[in-house]
């Protein structure tokens, strides 16, 4: 499955969009906000620009949850290239997020970020 | 309430009237709704478990489709194993139209799909998703219930238990805070009631199904393990799963409420019926009809069943031990055509397999015939057969079900039994005697190397009833019940009851011919006395005509005496000597 994706990403480089995102929040909340600006840090460093990100807010658009199957807030979903991946949480473990979009292969600053606590358990009770 | 019965050790309501302390929604599905006293805890969750395949799912979605469609209560269903189109095909077979109540905005469908192997977590996240979707769908159709199949999918996507526990604590306070009926289903755990401790979170009412098979039949059960605030049924109930759904038994209330009339049955035997204070069965009651083997229980069942056709009324035949045609054919060697009726529609004659379902599949078909046919008159024969299947306690209650529901009806139940020939003739194997209104014992006497059949009423409750043992014959023109011999203290039946009164009737004749002959000796005996007193009497006459004539002689021969007397004393008187011996010559000649 690596070695395809990776096949698929170096022959998608000439084309236009290389890799589709879209992320679900649920209104303005820290959350969906750190999410959105950790992702948007991870595309300039890794991606090269080379994206397209679509933010869906969940509560003005409910209806679009059941397309997606999105359950958690936040869920970043990368449509292209296929297979559809998903990724919850609030992107803070970057090597995570990496690994999830299959950009491990470009691999340059993964000591970074890696400290925050990315398994926020206890908060959340 | 005021008319709430004991029955079975628990208080168990009327359908349709839920407690004032709490409210209840009615499920539909028939028989929860009894023991559980109205329903599920409205505004409440309630927590199905059970291992594979016992019928969580369908139960509810039953509670769905039933609310939707039967008590205006839309619903939503979140899926998290099954394809909507899976959904829809399963319901089909209940003869629910799951697209038809989507359509109308009665139902909505969500199928959450929770792939682990697609999902990579990477930090704080909630389940915010899941409830957005949950509030559009309960948005979309105002929905007054929801069942969630099953929130334990979310634990195999999620690997964060903290997080996902949390949210789940969230989720119950959120649907109890919309005042949302929830169903959830959760798997059977280890030892636990579901694997994941969802009971933890839901703990208003908690229903464990189980599925357990013995003896090679299947048989479900279903029993209310907790219900907050409220007395429900607290045993197991056997239930199952058809294509009109769930159906949780009793089907019936327990309650006994029976209305009872005073309207007799004929039992289509004259002599029968004259046993029975001489007018036959209470409608509506239950007849127990056992004996041993050959002793012509069916037989008397289907003259019952003929002579109910003939009045015109509806009968129905339950067979577990002959096929139809079998019964009919037999029943043709009495003189009784069944065909006829039949054919006419009077009569449904059905026959199975006592082993071909579990005990509450019968009771189920049965249920659903007698609903269909409504007869007024049901056979079942024979109820032995039934244990064959099943443990005799499923069976006994079976049978109190069955036999509760057809009274309830009005409709005159016969069951027939076979007893094994031994000491304890009157006794059933399944004790349901006790409850049978009427019971009649065939039995057979061997005496004198032949087997004849007799019958007796054991009891029959609320009338006079023989208190005779009849023997009973069955001929091509069908049953008679003959009059016992009851001579020198014994009852005799068959070919010695024929000897016995052979025998009399040749004691009469020779009686009567001892009669006649000592009247013929007595009148000899007067011919005889007539004859020699006729014999004296001439013997008299000649006596007497001889001593007559003696006398006579003697009288003339004094006569001549005193005539020579007279003379000699003339003699010797001298002058009168010649006359003397004249007078002797004379009397001489007359005594010659």
């Amino acid at each position: 499955m690596r070695n395809k994706t990776k096949a698929s990403g170096k022959s998608s480089v000439n084309h236009e969009p290389v890799l589709q995102l879209r992320l679900y929040v649920a209104g303005q909340t820290p959350r969906s906000l750190a999410a959105l600006s950790n992702l948007k840090r991870i595309c300039a460093e890794h991606v090269d620009g080379k994206y397209q990100l679509e933010v869906i807010d969940l509560i003005k658009n409910p209806q679009l949850a059941q397309g997606d199957q999105i359950l958690a807030i936040p869920t970043l979903v990368r449509n292209l290239p296929v297979p559809i991946r998903k990724i919850i949480g609030d992107l803070s473990n970057i090597d995570r997020v990496l690994v999830g979009l299959d950009l491990r292969g470009t691999d340059r600053a993964s000591e970074q970020k890696s400290a925050p606590p990315a398994r926020a358990i206890g908060a959340k009770l | 309430m005021a008319k709430r019965t004991k029955a079975v050790g628990i208080e168990i309501p009327s359908k349709g009237e839920p407690p004032s302390s709490l409210p209840k929604a009615l499920t539909g599905i028939s028989g929860l709704d009894e023991i559980s006293g109205g329903g599920l805890p409205r505004g409440r969750a309630t927590i199905v478990c059970g291992g594979p395949g016992c019928g969580k799912t369908m139960l509810g979605m039953e509670f769905l489709m039933r609310g939707a469609q039967e008590f205006n209560e839309p619903g939503v269903l979140i899926a998290f194993e099954e394809t909507p189109q899976e959904m829809e095909r399963n319901v089909a077979s209940l003869g629910f139209d799951l697209k038809s109540l989507v359509d109308r905005k009665k139902l909505f469908l969500d199928y959450v799909y929770v792939e682990p192997s697609e999902i990579q977590e990477t930090g704080d996240y909630d389940l915010e998703g899941l409830f957005i979707r949950l509030q559009h769908a309960v948005d979309t159709v105002g929905a007054k219930r929801i069942f969630l199949d099953t929130l334990e999918a979310l634990f195999s996507g999620f690997s964060n238990e903290g997080v996902l526990r949390a949210e789940l604590r969230r989720l119950f306070r959120w649907l109890k805070e919309r005042n949302l009926t929830t169903v959830i289903t959760a798997e059977k755990g280890e030892k636990t009631l579901t694997r994941h401790g969802l009971e933890e979170y839901v703990s208003d009412c908690v229903i464990l199904l189980d599925h357990r098979v013995r003896e090679q039949i299947s048989t479900r059960r279903l029993r209310i393990v907790k219900y907050r605030g409220t007395s429900h049924g607290a045993d197991e109930y056997p239930f199952l799963i058809d294509d009109r759904g769930i159906s949780v038994l009793p089907v019936t209330s327990l309650e006994m409420q029976h209305q009872v009339t005073n309207e007799r049955v004929p039992t289509g035997i004259a002599d029968l019926d004259e046993m029975l204070g001489g007018k036959g069965f209470y409608k509506g009651s239950s007849v127990l009809i056992s004996g041993t083997a050959g002793s012509g229980k069916t037989t008397m069942a289907a003259t019952f069943v003929d002579a109910a056709c003939r009045r015109g009324e509806n009968c129905l035949f339950i067979g577990f031990e002959e096929s139809v045609s079998q019964v009919s054919r037999n029943m043709r060697s009495v003189g009784l055509d069944l065909n006829q009726w039949v054919e006419k529609g009077l009569l449904v004659h059905e026959a199975w397999r006592p082993s071909q379902y579990g005990i509450e599949m019968h009771l189920l078909r049965i249920h659903k015939i007698v609903e269909a046919v409504k007869p007024q008159h049901v056979i079942i024969d024979p109820i032995t057969n039934l244990i064959t299947g099943s443990a005799p306690k499923e069976v006994y209650s079976m049978l109190i079900r069955l036999m509760d529901y057809l009274k309830g009806r009005q409709i005159t139940s016969i069951f027939t039994n076979l007893t094994v020939k031994s000491e304890e003739l009157e006794q059933t194997d399944i004790g349901i005697s006790s409850l049978t209104d009427t019971w009649i014992l065939c039995r057979d006497m061997e005496l004198n190397g032949e087997r004849n059949r007799c019958v007796y009423i054991l009891k029959s409750r609320g009338m006079a009833h023989s208190n005779q043992v009849r023997e009973f014959v069955m001929s091509h023109e069908g049953i008679r019940l003959v009059p016992p011999y009851i001579g020198s203290g014994r009852v005799l039946t068959g070919s010695s009851r024929a000897a016995q009164e052979a025998k009399e009737r040749a004691d009469a004749l020779v009686r009567s011919q001892e009669i006649d002959q000592m009247q013929e000796a007595l009148e000899r005996k007067r011919n005889t006395l007539e004859a020699q007193i006729k014999v004296m009497k001439m013997d008299f006459a000649a006596e007497e005509l001889e001593l007559e004539r003696i006398i006579r002689q003697q009288q003339s021969r004094e006569k001549q005496l005193q005539v020579e007397r007279d003379a000699m004393n003339r003699i010797r008187m001298g002058e009168s000597d010649q006359t003397t011996d004249s007078a002797i010559a004379k009397s001489a000649g007359d005594g010659m």
